[in-house]
């Protein structure tokens, strides 16, 4: 049996590299002994895209991308096919969780240094994915054509009207029309199920041999490349992603299941964050809903679109807005740049770094939750006050990142 | 791979000029087949098609009344303002951010204080000029949660932005110009043309 089964193997083998690239890409690629449970992060995010992708496709075959059916056909999935409430919500929670667990990825990268030299790249790349991630989600958002959709995607397609001189074209192109109607929902549709899902899936897959190439970062902060075993020339500090990161990959599934599937049988709306009681309203084209927010994900940049109120430089306010709410999700690109701490890790990091990332985290999320409320001048301020707070994380970087008193890093990996 | 074949250690002039035409021509020919795909996207004929004009009967408007009406999928306000709303409007200019209506946001005869035809009769396309959400028609005076000198106007719930009551912006909100005043005739007394000028043109 197993001489069969080796020679099967052989017989693939002199025609695909699959022994070679089981071994390079699992079996034998060897990661940090000390990863902790920040790392859980990356391959759940692969876990809610294949959910994603799955739930997507059999959502697709009862979904009709038609303004005067959408709303109803969604509905029809929640109430008369076979566990189509269950599929909606796997996919609706699961867009969700892909945020969460992003968010915490990304988060991870930052704590640890994971952007620095020689993982710029593999940053950047990351950040593509985020992008493309965001469209998903907007795209998606708007299937529905409830009253959130509608007039969140109003919000967003009319940004593009801020942009000087060809903006009016350039929104009617997106659009396909003069307002927002069926023959935008129908290419939302069409970004939603195959160009986007195209570009992520090859984004993923750049992502993970751009990390494989450089190695995977860890807790300390240091190249486990840099102490290799003379004989075996393998990291003294690395074990073989498979089966010990496997194993505890799959713990961190587990574990992340429970929160799944409890939100899933629970709590589907998780009280109106992750589905907005406005979108069980058809589109209304007429009026616009007394309190609109967009999904919590987003709200920390809606926060710093709408602090802008003042026109300067002779940009009127409105740009200013869009520019501040792009500069936001865009300026995670410089970080590599940015941060010039002669060490990577916060465990060694002094200080002003753990201060000012401690604050850019209190601007994050009281600019998210100041997103779900209604504007009102004092949340304005605090809006205004907190974007400040939250770029200023950014641009002061390079000189307390380099003025912070550190300590010294280690040569071998820490527990 | 052999070297033989390596573009930049074999690079003869003719070689390097046979490259760069077929790039060139290749170039052309990715934006020739791009075109078709990149216009296919702009509106359709059938989207420029419609949008025909659409005409109200405002005879049971009453006043202070506001009536909302679609006119190529956006939504048209008719506001029958009272004379106090008319009062107002004055009162507000010192926190307009364009009281002479000087930007180019409506039609010539609506380039007046009351941005309108007849002085009382607002007709106004009811999008906010910041990110396209439809404000909300406040009369109330001096509510609670837009402060004791609001004196009626119309309030964006999405981003905070304040227009007077016609639809002028006020001084300091995100969106940056008066809401757009819709080319619009009144054919009778009481019955109004939106989207053109006049009948013929319709």
């Amino acid at each position: 049996m197993s001489e069969q089964k080796n020679s099967l193997v052989e017989w693939i083998d002199k025609r695909f590299p699959m022994t070679v690239t089981w071994r390079a890409h699992l079996s034998e690629y060897y990661a940090p002994k000390n990863f902790n449970s920040w790392y859980f992060f990356g391959s759940l995010a692969l876990l809610v895209l294949v959910n994603q992708l799955i739930t997507g496709i059999f959502l697709t075959m009862s979904y009709k991308p038609d303004a005067s059916l959408a709303f109803a056909s969604v509905e029809y999935i929640m109430r008369d096919v076979d566990y189509g409430w269950l599929i909606r919500y796997m996919h609706s929670t699961g867009a969700s969780m892909f945020f969460v667990v992003v968010y915490l990825h990304m988060f991870r990268g930052m704590i640890y240094g994971s952007y620095r030299k020689p993982r710029e790249l593999l940053w950047l790349i990351g950040m593509a994915i985020f992008f493309v991630l965001m469209s998903l989600a907007f795209t998606g958002y708007i299937l529905p054509w409830g009253q959130m959709s509608y007039w969140g995607a109003q919000v967003i397609v009319s940004m593009f009207e801020a942009i000087p001189f060809i903006g009016e074209t350039l929104h009617n192109w997106i659009l396909g029309d003069f307002m927002l109607s069926d023959a935008a929902l129908n290419r939302f549709f069409a970004y939603h199920v195959v160009t986007l899902p195209v570009l992520i899936v090859v984004l993923v897959f750049v992502h993970i041999i751009a990390l494989h190439e450089v190695g995977s970062n860890n807790p300390d902060g240091i190249e486990i490349k840099e102490n290799k075993n003379p004989e075996t020339k393998i990291p003294v500090d690395g074990i073989p992603f498979h089966p010990y990161y496997t194993v505890k990959d799959i713990f961190g599934v587990v574990i992340f299941l429970i929160v799944f599937c409890g939100i899933i049988f629970f709590a589907p709306e998780m009280g109106g964050y992750f589905l907005e009681y406005n979108n069980f309203i058809p589109a209304n084209t007429l009026q616009t809903p007394d309190h609109i927010a967009p999904v919590w994900y987003f709200t920390p940049y809606y926060s710093m679109l709408r602090a802008v109120t003042v026109n300067f430089l002779g940009v009127d306010a409105k740009l200013w807005g869009v520019i501040l709410m792009v500069a936001g999700v865009a300026v995670f690109c410089f970080l590599p740049w940015l941060d010039r701490s002669p060490v990577k890790s916060i465990r060694y990091k002094g200080p002003i770094f753990k201060t000012a990332l401690a604050l850019f985290v209190v601007s994050f999320f009281v600019l998210g939750w100041l997103g779900t409320q209604p504007p009102t001048p004092f949340y304005t301020l605090l809006a205004q006050i907190f974007s400040v707070i939250y770029f200023a994380f950014f641009i002061l970087m390079p000189i307390y990142s380099k003025i912070d008193k550190t300590k010294p890093e280690p040569k071998r990996v820490t527990k | 791979m052999a070297d033989s074949f390596s573009i930049d250690s074999k690079m003869s002039g003719r070689r390097k000029f046979l490259v760069a035409a077929t790039s060139v021509a290749g170039g052309v020919a990715c934006a020739g087949i791009a075109t078709p795909f990149v216009k296919s996207m702009m509106p359709s004929e059938r989207a420029k098609a419609a949008g025909a004009p659409v005409e109200i009967d405002i005879s049971r408007l009453e006043s202070g009344m506001l009536l909302m009406v679609e006119w190529r999928g956006r939504v048209v306000w008719i506001l029958d303002r009272t004379p106090d709303m008319l009062a107002t409007l004055e009162k507000l200019e010192p926190q307009l951010a364009d009281p002479n209506s000087d930007k180019d946001q409506q039609p010539d005869y609506a380039k007046n204080r009351t941005r309108s035809i007849k002085p009382e009769i607002l007709v106004v396309e009811g999008i906010c000029t910041h990110l396209g959400c439809s404000p909300v028609f406040r009369k109330d005076i001096a509510p609670e949660d837009l402060g004791p000198d609001w004196l009626g106007g119309f309030f964006c719930p999405c981003h905070g932005s304040k227009f007077d009551l016609a639809g002028r912006v006020y001084k300091s909100v995100p969106a940056p110009t008066n809401m757009v005043v819709p080319p619009h005739v009144y054919l009778s007394d009481n019955v109004l043309l939106i989207g053109a000028e006049s009948k013929e043109s319709a």
